[in-house]
């Protein structure tokens, strides 16, 4: 729990710090004043319009990817999976990319995040499909690649027959992942459904335990692999597909967390969800602030920094690994 | 509580892998599951467990066996499974604590009865000393003890274990079985466990059951079940049979004639 409130105080400053940085200056008190009190009318824009939706995302979307990344963990006892590397992400992105090709993105505001969800869910049945019984990582890992580059290719291949510049610039943003230009639209659409997915992953707590001890073992301690698995599905694709549907994709959060907070908890897997989901929140906002302020003439895209902090990373654990099999 | 089977059966893709089982066993008894290799062993225990559909009738005492949900099962039953699987770098305490779970409401923290069970359950096994160790960082003998906690901190009337002793080393066979025999006599559970050991099996178990080719080939005592004609008929070997003052010792020391031959 102390370690729950802990992350929580990091995620809430970092919130309030992703708040006061932008490339317009605007002051402690104009920043505030703007928030809250109407203030000057460019700040009350400026903070209601840009920042605060900014920087909900990145405490919504980051505790999404965390929190998925550790449920995915602890249910395929497994310390690779995460939705990025096991393909749900791209897949994702293919989905909403396809609706917005075909033209459907015009007819509802929800055609889009449909799309992404129905793509996050299916690359989750796939990969359960292929890779849940045995739990091996190597089949795991190689199914998300196949699938990852499958997306990809799909993306590309849309990008290819985009009629015009300007719908090829839009898809290339949910490649790369960004909250920058998000509007409370944009937020109003994502946290329902996201936090839906956190729910469901909630429920789920007993099962991953169990599942420390392998599925058999799960089962005889009155666990309903069925609704275990359901839940999970539907709780990752939700949370993961809304997030992706508003930010593109954002990857390797949900493998970075689990990591680093794991051995600061007792490694059950349910006592890993809620701290995962927090420190996700802490380090999308740090990167979404450090992504403006690296390149301040033309902002970093969030989703190419965690990358180019957790590629590295994912490599690192695949040496250890090697290494521990050794 | 007394454990009744009648005339169990289980087909797996169309063939039928166990075929009329029944047996009656009295509460407080270590019971040996023996037979060859895909003689129905595991199935039966899985068919035992719910984990396979069978057809007949399973009770445990009042308990209908085939129309319980798996939260009633998980506190009636605990399984064993075969293989070893330690999914993360937990300790000792808290992988015993597993055991617990069908007990524990959502969403509630062990309480002092879950407390009490857990210590009971790792004496029972011998791993108290073991408690605050990393369980993956053990021996194979020690996980094996470890994990034995576990299904005994479920506090079921039923225990059911698959091979519990294989890929163990001589003294660490018999302190699992040890726990086992403590477990039955001390606190009055029913005890199910697959064996390979013919001595182990012969000289912890007060009851063994034979299993061949899905069929219960004989169950009774050791003394009469694993006679030279049984153990010759359903696994091909011919067996020394000797005695000393604690019970029975079985050792296999070749082929019976018709094996050879194959």
């Amino acid at each position: 729990m102390k370690l729950s409130i802990s992350l929580a105080m990091l995620a809430l400053a970092l919130f309030i710090l992703s708040l006061l940085v932008g490339p317009a200056a605007l002051g402690i008190g104009d920043s505030i004043a703007g928030l809250f009190a109407g203030g000057g009318e460019a700040a009350a824009i400026i903070m209601r319009e840009i920042r605060l939706p900014r920087a909900l995302l990145g405490l919504a979307i980051g505790f999404s990817l965390g929190l998925s990344g550790a449920v995915l963990q602890g249910f395929l006892r497994n310390p690779l999976a995460e939705p990025g590397v096991i393909g749900v992400s791209s897949m994702a992105a293919l989905g909403a990319v396809a609706v917005f090709y075909s033209g459907l993105a015009g007819s509802s505001l929800y055609a889009l995040p449909a799309g992404a969800l129905i793509g996050a869910l299916a690359a989750v049945l796939i990969l359960l499909a292929i890779a849940a019984r045995q739990g091996s990582t190597l089949t795991l890992i190689l199914a998300g690649v196949a699938l990852s580059s499958l997306a990809g290719a799909l993306t590309s291949l849309v990008l290819n027959l985009s009629p015009n510049p300007f719908a090829a610039y839009e898809i290339i943003f949910w490649l790369l992942g960004s909250l920058k230009d998000r509007s409370m639209e944009h937020v109003l659409l994502a946290l329902p459904l996201m936090a839906a997915g956190w729910l469901l992953i909630a429920l789920s707590a007993r099962a991953i335990d169990a599942l420390s001890l392998g599925e058999e073992a799960a089962g005889n301690l009155g666990i309903h692999m069925g609704r275990a698995r359901f839940l999970i599905v539907a709780g990752v694709a939700l949370s993961v597909g809304a997030a992706t549907a508003v930010a593109g994709t954002i990857g390797f959060i949900g493998l970075v967390v689990p990591h680093l907070i794991r051995p600061l908890t007792n490694r059950m897997p349910s006592s890993l969800l809620l701290p995962a989901g927090l420190g996700g929140a802490a380090l999308l906002l740090a990167a979404d602030i450090a992504a403006r302020l690296v390149l301040p003439a033309g902002e970093l895209n969030v989703g190419v920094l965690t990358a180019l902090i957790g590629a590295p990373f994912f490599l690192w654990l695949v040496i250890r690994a090697r290494r521990e099999m050794l | 509580m007394r454990l009744q089977a009648d005339n169990i059966s289980v087909k797996l893709g169309g063939r039928r892998v166990l075929e009329g089982v029944g047996f009656d066993i009295e509460p407080g008894q270590v019971i040996g599951l023996l037979g060859p290799n895909g003689a129905g062993k595991s199935t039966l225990m899985r068919a035992l467990t719910g984990q396979l559909p069978a057809e007949g009738a399973m009770r445990l005492g009042a308990h209908d066996l085939t129309a319980i949900s798996p939260a009633e099962r998980a506190r009636l039953i605990a399984y064993l499974p075969q293989q070893r699987i330690i999914g993360w770098r937990l300790t000792v305490r808290d992988l015993v604590a597993l055991g617990r779970l069908p007990w524990r409401a959502f969403g509630r923290r062990p309480d002092a009865g879950d407390e009490a069970a857990i210590a009971r359950a790792m004496e029972m096994a011998d791993v108290t000393p073991l408690a605050d160790r990393i369980a993956t960082e053990l021996s194979g003998g020690e996980q094996a003890r470890v994990l034995m906690a576990r299904a005994i901190a479920q506090q079921t009337p039923l225990l059911i274990a698959d091979e519990p002793a294989s890929g163990l080393d001589p003294a660490h066979q018999i302190t699992l079985m040890q726990s086992l025999k403590r477990l039955a006599e001390n606190e009055g559970r029913t005890v199910l466990v697959s064996l390979h050991d013919l001595t182990l099996a012969a000289r912890w178990c007060d009851r063994v059951m034979l299993l061949n080719k899905g069929r219960l080939a004989a169950f009774g005592t050791p003394e009469t079940v694993l006679s030279e004609a049984h153990l010759a008929e359903i696994y091909g070997v011919k067996a020394h049979r000797a005695r000393d003052e604690d019970g029975l010792i079985i050792a296999p020391v070749g082929l019976t004639k018709s094996q050879n031959r194959d």
